[in-house]
This record gives C-alpha cells, sequence and structure tokens, in this order.
C-alpha cells in the first residue's frame, strides 16, 4: 500500500513558498473508494478510482480540468442520480454500505455527505431559512433547538458575526464570500459526517478565499473532508493527503508534503511544477 | 504560445491604409444612420396608431362614464341602462377561468420543466401546449360549446369559464416552464445535496426562485382573457339582466361591447365606448401590475 509518512526534510515541505501543513500521519478511511468506474453515457470518465478518504483530515484532489475530480466528488454523494445516462461501477464504501448501491436511500446518504459547490447557491429566502430548510429535512427540532443549531452553523462557518443582526433578511444580499460561508453552514447544519467541497473558492476574491481556507482547516476537527481545487498551493494550504487526477484515472495519492516535493509519478511532478495542465 | 512563435516577425498582410480605413468608417457611420432612422421610424409609427387607438378610446369613451355605468344593469334602448352585470360577468369570467386554469397550467409547466426535459411525451405535450396558445380563440369557444353547452342544451357562465381557463392553461405553462429552466442547475443541485427530495426542491425552492416570473405570466394570461370575445360568444352567450347564476347565460363587457356597438341605438354605441374604455384600462392596470411584480422580484 501507499507510503504514509514522509522523512521529515524541512526544506522539503516548502512548496512556491506556501508551507504543506497537513499531517503526515494519515488516519483511518472513512470512505474507501476501490474499482470505482464512472460512465457519462458510454463514455467512461473515471478508470478503476482506488482512494481512502481518512478520517477527519482534508483530502484535496488535483488535475487538469476534465480529469474526473469533480466527478469523483458527485459519484460520492450520487449526485449523479439526477442526470439519466449517468452510471457508476465499483465500490465506494462507507461503514460497510456501498455508496453507489442503488438500493441506498440517497436522501439520507446526502444528509451524511454534504457539498459545497463552486457558484454560491443562497436559496431564495432568509438566512435563517436557509440554514433551518436542510435541517427541516431531516430533524424534528423545537423552536429554540432551531435558533440554537442556525446559531452554532452560522458560527462554525464564521458567518455569526456579519449577520447575527440580520438573519431574517434574504440570503440574496449578501455578498459572494458570505454567500459561499452560508452555504458551508447551511451543510454543517444537516450535521454530515463528510463534507465534498468542489472548487469552493474559484469564485471568490483572494480575502474570502483566505476566510475559507481557514474554515476548512477549523471544520476537519468534527469532518472528513474532500476538496476538489485547480490551485495547488490551496491543496498544499488546506490538504493532509493529495491526491492527482489525471484523464480519469487516479495517478498518485500521496501526503501533501510528498506530492509536490518528492511525487513518485513523473505525470505528478511535471504537473504539480506547472509543466501541463 | 502564439505570441511567441510569431515572436519578432513582421504581420503577414500589406500595410495598413489611412484612407482605405478612414472611407471604412465613413461608411460603417452612413450604415449607422440609416438603419437607426429606420428603427426609430418604424417605432413611431407604431406609436401613432397606438396613440390613436387609445385617444380615440378616451375622447368617446369619457362621454359615456358615469356613476350609472357602474351601478345599473344593461336596460333597453333609452332607458339609461348601465354595464354593471356585464362588468360583474366579466369579472366573474375571469377570475374563475384563471382560477381554474392557473394550477393546470401551472403543474404541466412544471412536468415539462422539471420531470421532462428531453422526454418523448414531454416533447409531445409541449408542442400541443404550443399550437393551443396560437389557436384562434372561437376554436376554443367552439371546442368547449360542443362540450358543455350542446350536451347541456344551454349557454352557461360555467362554460364562459371554461372556455377561458382553456386559453390561460397554454400561456401559464409556457412561461412557468420558460421561469423554472432560468434556474440555473446548481441551485437545483444545492437543494438536492441536502438529502431534499425532488418535490420539495421544486415546491420550496423552485417555485420561489422563479415566483415573481410565474406572477407575471398568470397575470398576462388574465390580462388576454380578460378582453377575450369569441370563446364567449358560445359558451356563456351574454345576459342582457342582471345574473349571477353561473349555469345560466352570462354577460361579460367584450360580447357586451360587441353586441352594442354594432347597434343602431346612440345611448347603446355609447355604452359599447365606455366598456371598451373600461377594459382597455383594467388590461393596461394588469399589464403595469405585472411590470412592477416582475421588477419587485429583481
Amino acid at each position: 500500500m501507499s507510503q504514509t509518512t514522509v522523512q521529515p526534510q524541512t526544506e522539503s515541505k516548502s512548496f512556491g513558498g506556501v508551507q504543506a501543513r497537513g499531517s503526515a500521519i494519515l488516519n483511518k478511511a472513512r470512505i474507501a473508494i476501490s474499482e470505482l468506474d464512472f460512465f457519462y453515457g458510454d463514455n467512461r470518465a473515471l478508470k478503476g478510482i482506488k482512494l481512502d478518504l481518512p478520517e477527519r483530515q482534508v483530502t484535496g484532489m488535483i488535475g487538469p480540468s476534465g480529469c474526473g475530480k469533480s466527478t469523483l466528488l458527485r459519484v460520492l454523494n450520487r449526485m449523479y442520480d439526477l442526470y439519466p445516462g449517468q452510471h457508476a461501477t465499483g465500490q465506494a464504501m462507507m461503514d460497510g454500505i456501498n455508496i453507489i448501491d442503488p438500493k441506498v436511500d440517497i436522501n439520507a446518504l446526502r444528509s451524511r455527505i454534504g457539498m459545497v459547490f463552486q457558484k454560491p447557491t443562497p436559496f431564495p429566502m432568509t438566512i435563517y431559512e436557509n440554514i433551518a430548510f436542510g435541517v427541516k429535512l431531516h430533524e424534528k427540532l423545537s423552536k429554540s433547538a432551531m435558533d440554537e443549531r442556525v446559531e452554532w452553523s452560522l458560527s462554525r462557518a464564521a458567518l455569526w458575526g456579519e449577520v447575527k443582526d440580520r438573519l431574517n433578511s434574504s440570503a440574496m444580499g449578501l455578498s459572494g464570500g458570505q454567500q459561499q460561508r452560508l452555504c458551508i453552514a447551511r451543510t454543517i447544519a444537516v450535521r454530515p459526517e463528510v463534507i465534498l467541497f468542489d472548487e469552493p473558492t474559484s469564485a471568490l476574491d483572494p480575502i474570502s478565499t483566505l476566510k475559507i481556507e481557514e474554515l476548512i482547516d477549523e471544520l476537519k476537527v468534527d469532518f472528513t473532508i474532500a476538496i476538489v481545487t485547480h490551485n495547488m498551493q490551496q491543496a498544499a494550504r488546506c490538504a493532509d493527503q493529495v491526491a492527482f487526477f489525471y484523464l480519469g484515472e487516479m495517478v498518485e495519492c500521496a501526503p501533501a508534503a510528498q506530492i509536490f516535493t518528492a511525487p513518485k509519478e513523473k505525470r505528478t511532478q511535471e504537473y504539480v511544477t506547472g509543466r501541463f495542465g | 504560445m502564439s505570441a511567441t512563435t510569431m515572436g519578432s516577425g513582421a504581420i503577414p498582410g500589406p500595410a495598413k491604409d489611412e484612407k482605405t480605413s478612414l472611407a471604412l468608417g465613413r461608411s460603417r457611420h452612413r450604415a449607422n444612420v440609416i438603419v437607426k432612422t429606420l428603427c426609430v421610424a418604424a417605432t413611431l409609427i407604431g406609436l401613432v396608431f397606438l396613440a390613436s387607438i387609445l385617444f380615440t378610446l378616451l375622447w368617446r369613451g369619457i362621454g359615456g362614464l358615469s356613476l350609472a355605468v357602474f351601478t345599473t344593469s344593461t336596460l333597453p334602448p333609452g332607458s339609461n341602462g348601465g354595464l354593471l352585470n356585464a362588468i360583474v360577468g366579466s369579472l366573474i369570467q375571469t377570475v374563475l377561468g384563471a382560477a381554474i386554469g392557473t394550477p393546470i397550467g401551472l403543474m404541466v409547466g412544471t412536468y415539462l420543466a422539471e420531470y421532462a426535459q428531453n422526454s418523448t411525451l414531454g416533447n409531445a405535450v409541449r408542442f400541443v401546449s404550443d399550437v393551443l396558445l396560437s389557436a384562434p380563440s372561437i376554436l376554443i369557444g367552439l371546442f368547449v360549446y360542443t362540450l358543455l353547452v350542446e350536451p347541456f342544451d344551454g349557454f352557461s357562465g360555467i362554460a364562459g369559464c371554461l372556455a377561458l381557463a382553456v386559453i390561460v392553461i397554454p400561456i401559464v405553462v409556457r412561461t412557468t416552464e420558460d421561469m423554472l429552466r432560468l434556474i440555473p442547475n446548481t441551485l437545483r443541485e444545492a437543494v438536492i445535496g441536502l438529502g431534499a427530495p425532488k418535490w420539495k426542491m421544486i415546491t420550496l425552492v423552485c417555485y420561489r426562485a422563479a415566483r415573481e416570473g410565474i406572477a407575471t405570466g398568470v397575470l398576462l394570461a388574465i390580462a388576454r382573457v380578460a378582453g377575450e370575445t369569441a370563446p364567449l360568444l358560445f359558451t356563456s352567450l351574454g345576459n342582457l339582466n342582471w345574473s349571477v347564476d353561473l349555469t345560466k347565460p352570462m354577460a361579460s363587457l367584450p360580447v357586451t361591447i360587441y353586441q352594442y356597438a354594432g347597434s343602431a341605438f346612440e345611448d347603446w354605441v355609447q355604452l359599447a365606448w365606455a366598456g371598451a374604455l373600461l377594459i382597455t384600462f383594467g388590461v393596461l392596470a394588469i399589464n403595469i401590475i405585472a411590470r412592477v411584480v416582475l421588477r419587485g422580484g429583481k
């Protein structure tokens, strides 16, 4: 199996002036993916993926456009079910259940595996209702318990201070960065075990990006996280483990420091040094 | 990449000629002036006709407006009648027609946008609905006539309501589908991603996101049927007496205008003008409300 530790070489942890901050020791898998194939119609977009998402750690997924990294996220919470003609085969095991088994209760699954998208998608309702919406789908809470949950999730998403006085105004009035943190709060309000981030900062300015990255660092205390990003420095900053995808294959997966300094595969090295992609 | 391959080499093709470029600029300017003039002229012609209609309507209609128009029913010529029964009849039939047609149109539009994007049945339904949208309204009147008037041996208000509902349905279908389709799929995925079933996604989020657009469509449909005459001629027929019984023939403004405007009695013609003015400004008001509603959402 893949190596889970790297030699503690101080200079080898720096990448483009950014320190890979993640842990070099990976926890046991929360989701274990193996032999996973995915098809858009007849087009095989993922080929025999094998990847573990370590519990309460961040897995960064990098690779050029169209390499399948977003597709893999969409498999993990069965988003592809919305579109006829898309299907997956193989295993993605979580607590002994295969996520892609058609018999799985997908609404319950999605409450355990939340997703944050590239573009902020506030619902056309108040800030409070945005958070309560997801909670109401899965739990029956009293008004006070709901108030508590809304405050908790907005605080965890570092948004409470900015919106606590206008919980009943429309969420559409928030800035892009605030909207994205609202979406994160909405996702964690459901109390999932895994959170999937699909390029969560690509539509945001640098300061909002920094806030979201700090947030991901704090969230991994409680949640298992997977983040797709085009920004390799972001992967280096956020991820404990990084997986490099190319043309539908998972080329290499290792602790972040190793991927960026001593990758085993030539393709990984060429990508992380900016030679293609 | 192309920048490096082009490098220091000369730009291919003949050198730029100052005269040619000025001449091209002048000809573009001329074309611009011509097109602009044509557009403005066409707009003015349209506006002149519209203004002339509205002005004539106001000129001839205002003279006939009086309190009696709103308080008395239609009476025989020369006895100072009003339009009360026609106004109330129009309101009843328009409101009921919209009330019957809107939910059906809403559900069909939702089916087309959310459940049947590329299905054969969906495409067939959309095609039929579009044909219905442009079908002559007299055909719809005849359809309801064969369905409800002939078998039950009599014209009725309810038949009028149904004829108007049949006109409302395709309009609401079209706007509902268009407005739901404007919602980005990312919003749908965000709702689904929280573990919401599809029906909750549609009713709790998509409808809310498309609320203003759908409401505008309903208002425009109401404005459209408020002025319909042909479908009512074969269904609710018109009634010279006061009647709010849906099983009996019912008066309406458009039918009353149709009957009065062609009559030989001067006071009836005058009332027809007043009725036309009422309908026109009613429809204008609904259109303005629709615009305000749409803008309120932005």
